[in-house]
């Protein structure tokens, strides 16, 4: 589903400020896996998801999702089969525009943005339905400006978001670093119900080691910008919890 | 009172404007002042086609175009050529003065005489009511139709993009093209207000832009007052306040110079009149805060 070969990525190169964030990554992810990565601050992770995104180009090295090579492919043409949840709950929504405003938008993630009202009592019941199974209350206020929201409502809104418009690969960038335990908790179940029904291909960032032991197939450690450790679903079931808190004694 | 008419005539005019300023600076969060060279080009074009007595359906057209490339070109240098918003209009602005000047070849032409968008219709025998209607209709136009561009897939992507432009990208959107698209509108627009007012006072001058963006900025700051006052959320009120927000302009205008200020100073005034305005909600903020 995606290959990365030879990826590089260097900041401000020939600078004083230069900074070598990506060292040589070559990553092959198959189509439904749940690719969960931890790695120390610094160490690349965002950088790699974004270079998979397209909201960041490499230094050297290629892309392809689905056999097609998508290196200098832009982010908002990506979206066709990408979507993304942001580390910031402000990155995923739009905050002046009213929850389904942001739906609809969401809604044609792969499709022309045209000049025809889309919004319409169907479309209303159909988010007001999806909303509800989040069970957060949020089904009666879709007129409301996104930015009345916690962090933790707009980031399980950014989930259900996703999948409103066909996806095949979803990228979270620490979506509940910014949350408490509960929210934290309904935003991981949200997601992993999400991966599973739709059959997504998923990369997962986290800081939250008990997370990245329960979650996802394939577990991946990254430090000073190259893959340390790739675990594939057998070894990562072998794994101890007390094994991964190792990795960062 | 033929005072207080005229001043409610030029708000309509400068409604256009306002909507222009309210689109770039509050919907893309641009800040253009491409404003005041587009303004005096919509003014050049309209001069010029009417004294060569082309029809209205061709002037029109040609003045959005007109507007809308000069915008379109700054947005081409502000996001193709990543040069600051600011410094691109700057740029396209001080270009279009000589555009403008070599278009008429003069710096002031009359239209005294001519056929005009005040002179299609004859609705009452008052030439001032005609006007009044005349825009009226004019204003309502392009204000339903901006309302509902806005309320569209594209009209809410446009929202999107200047309210949170990470999340408009990875849903699909070339924000690059969106904002040159968001420019071109606002300066077509600007642009229609240089067609009204240059065939409402009679002629075309060459200096008749300098400093127009401070009449659509305040428009739009007095607008905004009254949304964030009535904690307005629709679209299309916002627009509507946006409209008043232009006439009230112009009327505290009227009145300044109604009390005998020296229209040599009307420059001075109209910029302490929109400082005040902005600054407004923070000295009354402090001052609920004291207590
Ligand atoms: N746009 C940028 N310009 C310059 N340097 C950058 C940029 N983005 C990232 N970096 C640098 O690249 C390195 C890797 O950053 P990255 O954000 O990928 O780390 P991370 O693993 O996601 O860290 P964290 O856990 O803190 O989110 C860091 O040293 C960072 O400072
Ligand atoms: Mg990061």
């Amino acid at each position: 589903m995606i290959d990365l070969n030879h990826i590089h990525k260097t900041f401000n190169p020939g600078q004083p400020n230069q900074v070598n964030a990506l060292n040589g990554v070559d990553l092959h992810f198959a189509a439904g896996e749940f690719v969960v990565i931890v790695g120390a601050n610094g160490s690349g992770k965002s950088t790699l998801l974004d270079i998979v995104a397209g909201s960041v180009r490499p230094s050297s090295g290629s892309v392809h999702i689905d056999k097609m090579e998508v290196t200098k492919m832009p982010d908002y043409r990506r979206s066709q089969w990408i979507a993304r949840v942001f580390q910031n709950p402000l990155s995923g929504t739009a905050p002046d525009l009213s929850i389904i405003d942001n739906f609809r938008l969401a809604s044609i993630r792969t499709r022309p943005k045209g000049l025809s009202i889309g919004i319409n009592e169907t479309f209303k019941n159909q988010v007001r339905e999806r909303i509800s199974t989040l069970g957060m209350g949020l089904e009666n206020k879709i007129e409301q400006p996104m930015g009345t929201l916690s962090g933790g409502q707009r980031q399980a809104l950014t989930l259900l978001m996703s999948v409103m418009d066909s996806c095949k690969i979803l990228l979270l960038d620490e979506p509940t670093a910014a949350l408490d335990p509960k929210s934290a908790q309904i935003v991981m179940k949200t997601a992993e119900d999400l991966i599973k029904h739709y059959r997504l291909t998923a990369i997962l960032i986290t800081h939250n080691l008990k997370d990245a032991f329960t979650y996802g197939s394939r577990l991946m450690l990254m430090a000073e910008g190259r893959v340390q450790k790739d675990l594939d679903p057998g070894q990562k079931s072998a794994l101890k919890q007390s094994d991964l808190f190792d990795w960062f004694a | 009172m033929d005072f207080y008419l005229t001043a409610l005539l030029l708000g309509l005019c400068y409604s256009a404007i306002a909507l222009g300023i309210y689109i770039s600076m509050k919907i893309f969060n641009i800040p253009d002042i491409t404003t005041d060279g587009s303004y005096t080009l919509g003014a050049v074009v309209t001069a010029i086609l009417l004294t060569h007595h082309q029809p209205p359906y061709i002037i029109l057209p040609l003045v959005i175009i007109a507007g809308g490339t000069a915008g379109a070109i700054t947005g081409f240098i502000h996001t193709r050529l990543k040069i600051n918003a600011l410094l691109a209009g700057i740029l396209v602005m001080t270009a279009l003065y000589s555009v403008n000047l070599s278009l008429m070849g003069r710096s002031n032409l009359p239209l005294i005489n001519l056929q005009s968008i005040f002179t299609i219709v004859n609705i009452g025998a008052d030439p001032n009511q005609n006007t009044f209607w005349i825009l009226i209709v004019f204003v309502a136009v392009i204000t339903l139709l901006i309302g509902y561009v806005l309320k569209t897939d594209f009209g809410i992507a446009m929202r999107a993009t200047g309210n949170s432009e990470s999340m408009i990208r990875s849903l699909g959107v070339n924000t690059d093209r969106m904002k040159i698209i968001g420019l071109a509108v606002a300066n077509a627009l600007t642009a229609l207000s240089g067609y009204l007012i240059s065939q409402f006072q009679g002629f075309t001058d060459i200096s008749m832009g300098i400093g127009i963006v401070i009449v659509g900025l305040g428009s739009v700051i007095i607008g905004e007052t009254l949304i964030n006052w009535l904690k307005v959320t629709s679209v299309a009120v916002s627009l509507l306040l946006v409209l008043a927000g232009a006439i009230i302009f112009q009327l505290v205008l009227a009145v300044t110079l109604d009390i005998g200020v020296d229209a040599n100073l009307l420059k001075l005034v109209t910029a302490v009149f929109v400082l005040l305005i902005v600054s407004l909600p923070r000295i009354t903020a402090r001052g609920k805060s004291m207590f």
